[in-house]
Protein backbone atom coordinates (compact mmCIF):
# COMPACT_ATOMS: atom_id res chain seq x y z
CA UNK A 1 0.00 0.00 0.00
CA UNK A 2 1.01 3.39 -0.53
CA UNK A 3 1.98 5.60 2.58
CA UNK A 4 -0.40 7.98 1.34
CA UNK A 5 -3.25 5.77 1.33
CA UNK A 6 -1.89 4.20 4.11
CA UNK A 7 -2.13 7.59 6.21
CA UNK A 8 -6.11 7.55 4.92
CA UNK A 9 -6.67 4.13 5.73
CA UNK A 10 -5.11 4.49 9.51
CA UNK A 11 -6.82 8.10 10.03
CA UNK A 12 -9.09 7.43 13.49
CA UNK A 13 -12.12 8.97 14.26
CA UNK A 14 -12.21 12.75 15.01
CA UNK A 15 -10.75 13.62 18.24
CA UNK A 16 -10.53 17.34 18.01
CA UNK A 17 -11.24 19.84 15.29
CA UNK A 18 -8.23 21.37 14.44
CA UNK A 19 -7.79 24.57 12.89
CA UNK A 20 -5.79 24.05 10.00
CA UNK A 21 -4.54 26.19 7.76
CA UNK A 22 -7.06 28.40 5.51
CA UNK A 23 -7.86 26.91 2.06
CA UNK A 24 -5.36 28.26 -0.80
CA UNK A 25 -6.69 32.43 -0.82
CA UNK A 26 -5.81 32.61 -4.70
CA UNK A 27 -6.91 30.44 -7.12
CA UNK A 28 -3.93 28.53 -9.04
CA UNK A 29 -4.27 27.80 -12.71
CA UNK A 30 -2.36 27.56 -16.15
CA UNK A 31 -2.95 28.75 -19.39
CA UNK A 32 -2.21 27.27 -21.95
CA UNK A 33 -1.69 29.55 -25.63
CA UNK A 34 -3.40 26.75 -27.35
CA UNK A 35 -4.83 23.56 -26.13
CA UNK A 36 -5.94 22.14 -29.82
CA UNK A 37 -3.47 21.35 -32.22
CA UNK A 38 -2.67 20.95 -35.50
CA UNK A 39 0.48 20.50 -38.13
CA UNK A 40 4.17 19.55 -37.77
CA UNK A 41 5.74 20.26 -34.53
CA UNK A 42 3.98 22.96 -33.06
CA UNK A 43 4.62 24.86 -30.09
CA UNK A 44 2.79 25.86 -26.97
CA UNK A 45 3.57 28.47 -24.23
CA UNK A 46 1.88 28.31 -20.91
CA UNK A 47 1.39 30.87 -18.10
CA UNK A 48 1.63 29.68 -14.28
CA UNK A 49 0.27 32.13 -11.94
CA UNK A 50 -2.12 32.26 -8.93
CA UNK A 51 -4.76 35.01 -8.48
CA UNK A 52 -8.06 36.25 -7.62
CA UNK A 53 -9.21 36.94 -11.01
CA UNK A 54 -9.22 33.99 -13.79
CA UNK A 55 -7.08 34.55 -16.04
CA UNK A 56 -5.25 38.26 -14.46
CA UNK A 57 -1.87 38.26 -13.31
CA UNK A 58 -2.90 39.84 -10.15
CA UNK A 59 -1.00 37.88 -7.47
CA UNK A 60 2.07 36.06 -8.01
CA UNK A 61 3.87 33.63 -9.99
CA UNK A 62 3.81 29.59 -9.41
CA UNK A 63 6.45 28.21 -9.50
CA UNK A 64 7.79 25.60 -11.98
CA UNK A 65 9.86 23.48 -9.61
CA UNK A 66 7.47 20.86 -10.17
CA UNK A 67 6.33 20.95 -13.35
CA UNK A 68 6.21 17.74 -14.77
CA UNK A 69 4.96 17.31 -19.05
CA UNK A 70 4.02 14.05 -20.05
CA UNK A 71 3.99 12.95 -23.35
CA UNK A 72 1.44 11.06 -25.46
CA UNK A 73 3.56 7.30 -24.75
CA UNK A 74 3.92 8.63 -21.03
CA UNK A 75 7.70 10.01 -21.14
CA UNK A 76 8.51 13.23 -19.88
CA UNK A 77 10.23 16.08 -21.58
CA UNK A 78 11.64 19.42 -19.92
CA UNK A 79 9.92 22.66 -20.46
CA UNK A 80 11.45 25.07 -22.75
CA UNK A 81 12.39 28.62 -22.12
CA UNK A 82 10.99 28.97 -18.57
CA UNK A 83 10.91 31.91 -16.84
CA UNK A 84 9.34 33.23 -13.60
CA UNK A 85 8.74 36.98 -12.67
CA UNK A 86 6.75 38.86 -10.35
CA UNK A 87 3.24 37.68 -11.86
CA UNK A 88 3.44 34.92 -13.46
CA UNK A 89 5.80 31.75 -14.96
CA UNK A 90 6.02 31.01 -18.64
CA UNK A 91 7.05 28.23 -20.36
CA UNK A 92 6.95 26.67 -23.69
CA UNK A 93 6.43 23.14 -25.00
CA UNK A 94 7.14 21.20 -28.29
CA UNK A 95 4.40 19.46 -29.12
CA UNK A 96 7.33 16.63 -31.09
CA UNK A 97 4.70 13.59 -30.39
CA UNK A 98 0.94 13.22 -31.88
CA UNK A 99 -1.81 12.93 -28.81
CA UNK A 100 -2.39 14.34 -25.48
CA UNK A 101 -0.08 15.69 -23.20
CA UNK A 102 -0.16 16.37 -19.72
CA UNK A 103 1.33 19.69 -17.93
CA UNK A 104 1.21 19.25 -14.49
CA UNK A 105 2.24 21.38 -11.14
CA UNK A 106 1.76 18.99 -8.43
CA UNK A 107 3.75 20.19 -4.99
CA UNK A 108 3.14 18.26 -1.69
CA UNK A 109 3.76 20.06 1.39
CA UNK A 110 3.54 20.04 5.09
CA UNK A 111 2.20 22.44 7.62
CA UNK A 112 2.56 22.69 10.66
CA UNK A 113 1.48 24.68 13.87
CA UNK A 114 3.23 24.71 17.88
CA UNK A 115 4.13 26.22 20.97
CA UNK A 116 7.50 26.33 21.86
CA UNK A 117 8.43 28.31 24.88
CA UNK A 118 5.00 29.78 25.32
CA UNK A 119 5.36 31.04 21.57
CA UNK A 120 2.90 29.77 18.62
CA UNK A 121 4.83 28.97 15.43
CA UNK A 122 4.07 28.42 11.75
CA UNK A 123 6.23 26.21 9.93
CA UNK A 124 6.33 25.07 6.16
CA UNK A 125 7.89 22.14 4.26
CA UNK A 126 8.20 19.08 2.87
CA UNK A 127 7.88 16.03 5.00
CA UNK A 128 11.68 15.36 4.49
CA UNK A 129 12.54 18.57 6.35
CA UNK A 130 9.60 18.22 8.90
CA UNK A 131 11.39 15.90 11.51
CA UNK A 132 14.81 18.29 11.02
CA UNK A 133 13.24 21.55 11.18
CA UNK A 134 10.35 21.57 13.78
CA UNK A 135 11.29 20.19 17.52
CA UNK A 136 10.30 17.18 18.70
CA UNK A 137 9.34 18.59 22.14
CA UNK A 138 6.78 21.32 20.36
CA UNK A 139 3.87 21.33 22.53
CA UNK A 140 0.11 21.31 20.55
CA UNK A 141 1.58 20.43 17.18
CA UNK A 142 -0.80 19.96 14.53
CA UNK A 143 0.49 19.04 11.17
CA UNK A 144 -1.21 19.24 7.83
CA UNK A 145 -0.24 17.41 5.03
CA UNK A 146 -1.65 19.28 1.61
CA UNK A 147 -1.28 17.72 -2.18
CA UNK A 148 -1.82 20.59 -4.54
CA UNK A 149 -2.47 19.71 -8.25
CA UNK A 150 -2.83 22.47 -11.10
CA UNK A 151 -3.05 21.07 -14.90
CA UNK A 152 -3.59 21.60 -18.35
CA UNK A 153 -4.40 18.91 -20.99
CA UNK A 154 -3.02 19.95 -25.06
CA UNK A 155 -3.72 17.69 -28.01
CA UNK A 156 -1.58 18.00 -31.04
CA UNK A 157 -3.20 15.72 -34.10
CA UNK A 158 -5.90 12.76 -32.51
CA UNK A 159 -6.20 12.83 -28.60
CA UNK A 160 -4.96 9.56 -26.88
CA UNK A 161 -5.39 8.59 -23.16
CA UNK A 162 -2.51 7.23 -21.80
CA UNK A 163 -1.36 10.41 -19.91
CA UNK A 164 -4.99 10.07 -18.10
CA UNK A 165 -3.76 7.02 -15.41
CA UNK A 166 -3.56 9.11 -12.45
CA UNK A 167 -0.48 8.86 -10.38
CA UNK A 168 -2.17 7.97 -7.00
CA UNK A 169 -0.83 10.99 -4.87
CA UNK A 170 -3.24 13.41 -4.05
CA UNK A 171 -6.64 14.33 -6.00
CA UNK A 172 -6.98 13.70 -9.93
CA UNK A 173 -8.81 14.38 -12.34
CA UNK A 174 -9.38 11.10 -15.14
CA UNK A 175 -11.39 12.58 -17.86
CA UNK A 176 -14.34 10.56 -19.92
CA UNK A 177 -14.77 13.44 -22.02
CA UNK A 178 -11.63 14.12 -23.74
CA UNK A 179 -10.46 17.41 -22.11
CA UNK A 180 -9.55 18.59 -25.68
CA UNK A 181 -12.81 17.62 -27.31
CA UNK A 182 -15.31 20.41 -25.60
CA UNK A 183 -17.75 22.22 -27.17
CA UNK A 184 -20.55 24.99 -25.77
CA UNK A 185 -23.76 23.21 -25.24
CA UNK A 186 -22.23 19.63 -25.11
CA UNK A 187 -21.86 18.22 -21.68
CA UNK A 188 -19.03 16.75 -20.42
CA UNK A 189 -18.10 13.80 -17.65
CA UNK A 190 -15.68 13.63 -15.68
CA UNK A 191 -14.48 11.60 -12.42
CA UNK A 192 -12.14 12.81 -9.85
CA UNK A 193 -9.70 10.42 -7.65
CA UNK A 194 -8.25 11.06 -4.27
CA UNK A 195 -4.96 8.88 -3.70
CA UNK A 196 -6.21 7.22 -6.93
CA UNK A 197 -10.01 5.62 -4.94
CA UNK A 198 -12.89 7.07 -6.59
CA UNK A 199 -13.53 10.72 -4.92
CA UNK A 200 -17.41 10.95 -3.80
CA UNK A 201 -19.28 13.88 -2.78
CA UNK A 202 -16.98 16.34 -3.63
CA UNK A 203 -18.13 19.87 -4.49
CA UNK A 204 -16.37 20.91 -8.14
CA UNK A 205 -16.42 24.65 -8.93
CA UNK A 206 -16.23 25.79 -12.37
CA UNK A 207 -15.70 29.44 -13.27
CA UNK A 208 -15.46 30.69 -17.11
CA UNK A 209 -12.67 33.12 -18.00
CA UNK A 210 -13.31 37.11 -18.50
CA UNK A 211 -14.29 37.86 -14.52
CA UNK A 212 -12.99 40.99 -14.81
CA UNK A 213 -15.46 42.17 -17.05
CA UNK A 214 -18.49 40.71 -15.27
CA UNK A 215 -20.16 41.76 -11.96
CA UNK A 216 -21.05 38.40 -11.31
CA UNK A 217 -19.32 34.86 -10.99
CA UNK A 218 -21.15 32.83 -12.90
CA UNK A 219 -20.13 29.96 -11.15
CA UNK A 220 -20.92 26.56 -11.85
CA UNK A 221 -21.23 23.91 -8.85
CA UNK A 222 -21.76 20.45 -8.88
CA UNK A 223 -20.85 17.16 -6.74
CA UNK A 224 -19.07 14.16 -7.70
CA UNK A 225 -21.11 11.05 -7.45
CA UNK A 226 -20.69 7.54 -5.92
CA UNK A 227 -17.96 6.73 -8.64
CA UNK A 228 -16.52 9.68 -8.38
CA UNK A 229 -18.40 11.29 -11.60
CA UNK A 230 -19.66 14.84 -12.56
CA UNK A 231 -21.26 16.61 -15.41
CA UNK A 232 -21.21 19.65 -16.65
CA UNK A 233 -23.05 21.21 -19.92
CA UNK A 234 -20.86 24.25 -21.12
CA UNK A 235 -23.13 27.04 -21.52
CA UNK A 236 -20.69 29.36 -23.71
CA UNK A 237 -17.00 28.79 -25.80
CA UNK A 238 -14.04 29.77 -23.52
CA UNK A 239 -11.37 28.58 -20.96
CA UNK A 240 -12.83 27.46 -17.78
CA UNK A 241 -11.03 26.77 -14.55
CA UNK A 242 -11.74 23.37 -13.04
CA UNK A 243 -11.30 23.40 -9.38
CA UNK A 244 -12.22 20.93 -5.85
CA UNK A 245 -10.13 21.01 -2.72
CA UNK A 246 -10.86 18.54 0.44
CA UNK A 247 -9.90 18.62 3.74
CA UNK A 248 -10.83 18.47 7.36
CA UNK A 249 -13.99 17.00 7.56
CA UNK A 250 -14.45 17.19 3.91
CA UNK A 251 -12.13 14.50 2.75
CA UNK A 252 -13.56 11.82 1.89
CA UNK A 253 -12.50 7.96 3.91
CA UNK A 254 -12.27 9.54 7.12
CA UNK A 255 -14.32 11.31 10.01
CA UNK A 256 -12.28 13.95 9.45
CA UNK A 257 -8.49 15.59 9.85
CA UNK A 258 -6.46 14.09 12.98
CA UNK A 259 -3.48 15.12 14.21
CA UNK A 260 0.06 14.08 14.72
CA UNK A 261 1.20 14.79 18.22
CA UNK A 262 5.04 14.35 16.69
CA UNK A 263 7.14 15.84 13.96
CA UNK A 264 7.43 12.11 12.80
CA UNK A 265 6.36 12.31 9.06
CA UNK A 266 4.73 9.25 9.29
CA UNK A 267 2.62 10.02 11.48
CA UNK A 268 -1.14 10.64 10.20
CA UNK A 269 -1.09 13.80 9.99
CA UNK A 270 -4.52 16.02 8.91
CA UNK A 271 -4.72 16.16 5.37
CA UNK A 272 -5.77 18.56 2.45
CA UNK A 273 -5.57 18.10 -1.32
CA UNK A 274 -7.00 20.43 -4.09
CA UNK A 275 -7.02 20.29 -8.07
CA UNK A 276 -7.70 22.67 -10.63
CA UNK A 277 -7.66 22.30 -14.36
CA UNK A 278 -8.03 25.03 -17.25
CA UNK A 279 -10.19 23.70 -19.98
CA UNK A 280 -11.03 24.99 -23.41
CA UNK A 281 -14.71 24.35 -24.63
CA UNK A 282 -14.99 25.72 -28.25
CA UNK A 283 -17.71 27.25 -30.30
CA UNK A 284 -19.51 24.86 -32.02
CA UNK B 1 5.68 18.20 -51.96
CA UNK B 2 2.95 16.07 -53.91
CA UNK B 3 0.98 18.35 -56.09
CA UNK B 4 -2.64 16.77 -55.51
CA UNK B 5 -5.54 17.74 -57.50
CA UNK B 6 -8.65 16.57 -55.78
CA UNK B 7 -10.45 14.03 -58.36
CA UNK B 8 -13.51 15.95 -57.95
CA UNK B 9 -11.90 18.51 -60.01
CA UNK B 10 -10.48 16.30 -62.73
CA UNK B 11 -14.54 15.17 -63.01
CA UNK B 12 -15.90 19.30 -62.34
CA UNK B 13 -18.86 20.16 -64.94
CA UNK B 14 -18.90 16.90 -66.60
CA UNK B 15 -22.53 15.72 -67.02
CA UNK B 16 -23.28 12.39 -65.36
CA UNK B 17 -24.54 9.92 -68.06
CA UNK B 18 -28.62 9.50 -68.02
CA UNK B 19 -29.29 6.64 -64.98
CA UNK B 20 -25.80 7.45 -63.15
CA UNK B 21 -26.50 9.08 -59.82
CA UNK B 22 -24.59 12.52 -58.77
CA UNK B 23 -23.99 14.98 -56.09
CA UNK B 24 -22.56 17.63 -57.02
CA UNK B 25 -21.73 20.73 -55.05
CA UNK B 26 -21.16 24.42 -55.73
CA UNK B 27 -19.56 26.49 -53.05
CA UNK B 28 -19.54 29.98 -53.34
CA UNK B 29 -16.68 32.21 -51.87
CA UNK B 30 -17.77 35.57 -51.38
CA UNK B 31 -15.06 38.62 -52.05
CA UNK B 32 -14.72 40.77 -49.01
CA UNK B 33 -12.95 44.31 -48.65
CA UNK B 34 -11.10 43.47 -46.06
CA UNK B 35 -7.61 45.18 -44.76
CA UNK B 36 -5.64 41.03 -45.13
CA UNK B 37 -7.54 39.33 -47.26
CA UNK B 38 -6.50 35.41 -47.59
CA UNK B 39 -8.15 32.59 -49.31
CA UNK B 40 -10.09 30.56 -46.90
CA UNK B 41 -9.82 27.07 -45.96
CA UNK B 42 -12.28 25.09 -46.89
CA UNK B 43 -13.82 21.63 -45.85
CA UNK B 44 -16.52 20.14 -47.57
CA UNK B 45 -18.25 16.65 -45.61
CA UNK B 46 -20.68 14.31 -45.68
CA UNK B 47 -21.90 12.69 -41.99
CA UNK B 48 -24.94 11.03 -41.14
CA UNK B 49 -27.08 11.95 -38.38
CA UNK B 50 -25.28 9.95 -35.22
CA UNK B 51 -21.98 10.51 -37.38
CA UNK B 52 -21.36 7.06 -37.41
CA UNK B 53 -20.34 7.86 -41.11
CA UNK B 54 -18.14 10.45 -42.35
CA UNK B 55 -16.56 10.85 -45.39
CA UNK B 56 -14.61 13.57 -46.46
CA UNK B 57 -15.16 15.48 -49.87
CA UNK B 58 -12.73 17.97 -50.25
CA UNK B 59 -9.86 20.02 -47.95
CA UNK B 60 -8.79 23.18 -49.51
CA UNK B 61 -5.85 24.57 -47.35
CA UNK B 62 -2.74 26.53 -48.03
CA UNK B 63 -0.68 23.22 -49.65
CA UNK B 64 2.40 25.08 -50.77
CA UNK B 65 4.46 26.50 -47.80
CA UNK B 66 7.34 24.39 -47.46
CA UNK B 67 7.52 21.36 -44.83
CA UNK B 68 3.80 21.10 -44.95
CA UNK B 69 3.21 24.48 -42.45
CA UNK B 70 -0.19 25.07 -44.13
CA UNK B 71 -1.27 22.12 -41.94
CA UNK B 72 -0.74 24.43 -38.79
CA UNK B 73 -3.81 25.79 -39.42
CA UNK B 74 -6.31 22.95 -40.39
CA UNK B 75 -7.27 23.17 -36.48
CA UNK B 76 -9.15 26.44 -37.27
CA UNK B 77 -12.17 24.09 -39.64
CA UNK B 78 -12.62 23.15 -36.13
CA UNK B 79 -15.48 21.15 -36.44
CA UNK B 80 -14.20 19.27 -39.17
CA UNK B 81 -10.53 19.25 -37.40
CA UNK B 82 -13.25 17.51 -34.46
CA UNK B 83 -14.88 14.87 -36.78
CA UNK B 84 -12.14 14.06 -39.87
CA UNK B 85 -9.33 16.26 -39.64
CA UNK B 86 -7.19 15.14 -36.81
CA UNK B 87 -7.30 11.74 -38.04
CA UNK B 88 -6.34 12.30 -41.35
CA UNK B 89 -2.27 12.29 -42.68
CA UNK B 90 -2.31 15.76 -44.52
CA UNK B 91 -2.29 15.80 -48.06
CA UNK B 92 -4.45 13.56 -48.65
CA UNK B 93 -5.18 12.18 -51.55
CA UNK B 94 -8.16 12.74 -53.55
CA UNK B 95 -9.14 15.03 -51.06
CA UNK B 96 -6.75 17.91 -50.33
CA UNK B 97 -6.15 20.81 -52.51
CA UNK B 98 -5.08 24.71 -52.47
CA UNK B 99 -7.14 27.30 -50.92
CA UNK B 100 -9.75 28.67 -53.91
CA UNK B 101 -10.17 32.49 -54.91
CA UNK B 102 -13.33 34.20 -54.19
CA UNK B 103 -15.86 33.20 -56.76
CA UNK B 104 -17.91 29.61 -57.48
CA UNK B 105 -16.52 26.37 -57.11
CA UNK B 106 -17.87 23.37 -58.39
CA UNK B 107 -17.09 19.98 -56.99
CA UNK B 108 -18.90 16.50 -58.61
CA UNK B 109 -18.99 13.16 -57.13
CA UNK B 110 -20.43 10.08 -59.74
CA UNK B 111 -21.82 7.22 -58.50
CA UNK B 112 -18.46 4.95 -58.21
CA UNK B 113 -16.31 8.09 -56.98
CA UNK B 114 -14.28 6.71 -53.93
CA UNK B 115 -16.15 9.48 -51.41
CA UNK B 116 -19.18 7.96 -52.76
CA UNK B 117 -18.26 4.07 -52.95
CA UNK B 118 -20.12 1.98 -50.09
CA UNK B 119 -22.26 5.04 -48.57
CA UNK B 120 -25.20 3.07 -47.29
CA UNK B 121 -28.20 5.08 -48.62
CA UNK B 122 -30.06 6.82 -45.89
CA UNK B 123 -30.49 10.36 -44.71
CA UNK B 124 -26.77 12.81 -44.77
CA UNK B 125 -25.61 16.37 -43.69
CA UNK B 126 -23.34 17.81 -46.33
CA UNK B 127 -21.70 20.50 -44.56
CA UNK B 128 -19.22 23.29 -45.36
CA UNK B 129 -16.89 24.50 -43.23
CA UNK B 130 -14.33 27.97 -43.65
CA UNK B 131 -12.33 30.16 -41.62
CA UNK B 132 -10.46 32.67 -43.29
CA UNK B 133 -6.38 33.62 -41.45
CA UNK B 134 -6.69 36.99 -39.29
CA UNK B 135 -10.94 36.67 -40.97
CA UNK B 136 -14.10 34.50 -39.34
CA UNK B 137 -15.69 31.06 -39.73
CA UNK B 138 -18.98 30.06 -40.94
CA UNK B 139 -20.49 26.63 -41.29
CA UNK B 140 -23.18 25.59 -43.41
CA UNK B 141 -25.17 22.06 -43.65
CA UNK B 142 -27.47 20.87 -45.90
CA UNK B 143 -29.71 18.02 -45.07
CA UNK B 144 -30.50 15.05 -47.86
CA UNK B 145 -31.28 11.70 -49.06
CA UNK B 146 -28.72 9.41 -50.53
CA UNK B 147 -29.57 8.10 -53.16
CA UNK B 148 -32.67 10.45 -54.60
CA UNK B 149 -35.47 9.24 -55.60
CA UNK B 150 -35.87 12.79 -58.45
CA UNK B 151 -33.67 15.73 -58.89
CA UNK B 152 -33.19 17.15 -55.81
CA UNK B 153 -31.74 20.96 -55.23
CA UNK B 154 -30.26 22.22 -52.13
CA UNK B 155 -29.53 25.43 -50.99
CA UNK B 156 -28.04 27.20 -47.46
CA UNK B 157 -26.89 30.33 -47.48
CA UNK B 158 -23.91 32.09 -45.98
CA UNK B 159 -23.76 35.35 -44.60
CA UNK B 160 -19.94 36.59 -43.68
CA UNK B 161 -17.44 33.69 -44.70
CA UNK B 162 -19.35 31.73 -47.38
CA UNK B 163 -21.68 32.84 -49.69
CA UNK B 164 -24.34 30.51 -51.83
CA UNK B 165 -23.91 26.06 -51.05
CA UNK B 166 -25.78 24.97 -54.29
CA UNK B 167 -26.57 21.29 -54.04
CA UNK B 168 -28.26 19.05 -57.11
CA UNK B 169 -28.54 15.05 -55.97
CA UNK B 170 -29.14 13.68 -59.29
CA UNK B 171 -31.26 10.40 -59.17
Amino acid sequence: MKPSSAILALTPILLLVTALPTAEAHRAWMLPSSTVLSGEDPWITVDAARSNDLFYFDHNASRLDNLTITTPDGSTVPAQNPRTGKFRSSFDVKLAMNGTYRISIADESMFARYTENGESKRWRGNAARLQAEVPADAQNLQVTQSHNRVEVFVTAGAPTETVFKPEGQGLELVPITHPNDLFAGETARMRFVLDGAPAAGLTVTIIREGIRYRDALQEITTTTGENGEFEVTWPYPGMYWLNVSVGGRGMPGGAGPSQASTNDPQERPARRASYSVTLEVLPQ
Amino acid sequence: MNKLIPLALCSAATAAPAGVAQLEVTVQIPRLHVAEYHQPYLAVWLESPDRSRLQNLAVWYDVNLKNNEGTEWLKDLRQWWRRLGRELQMPADGVSGATRAPGEHTLTFTAGHPALLDLPPGEYRLIVEAAREVGGRELLEVTFQWPADQVRQLRAQGSRELGAINVRINP
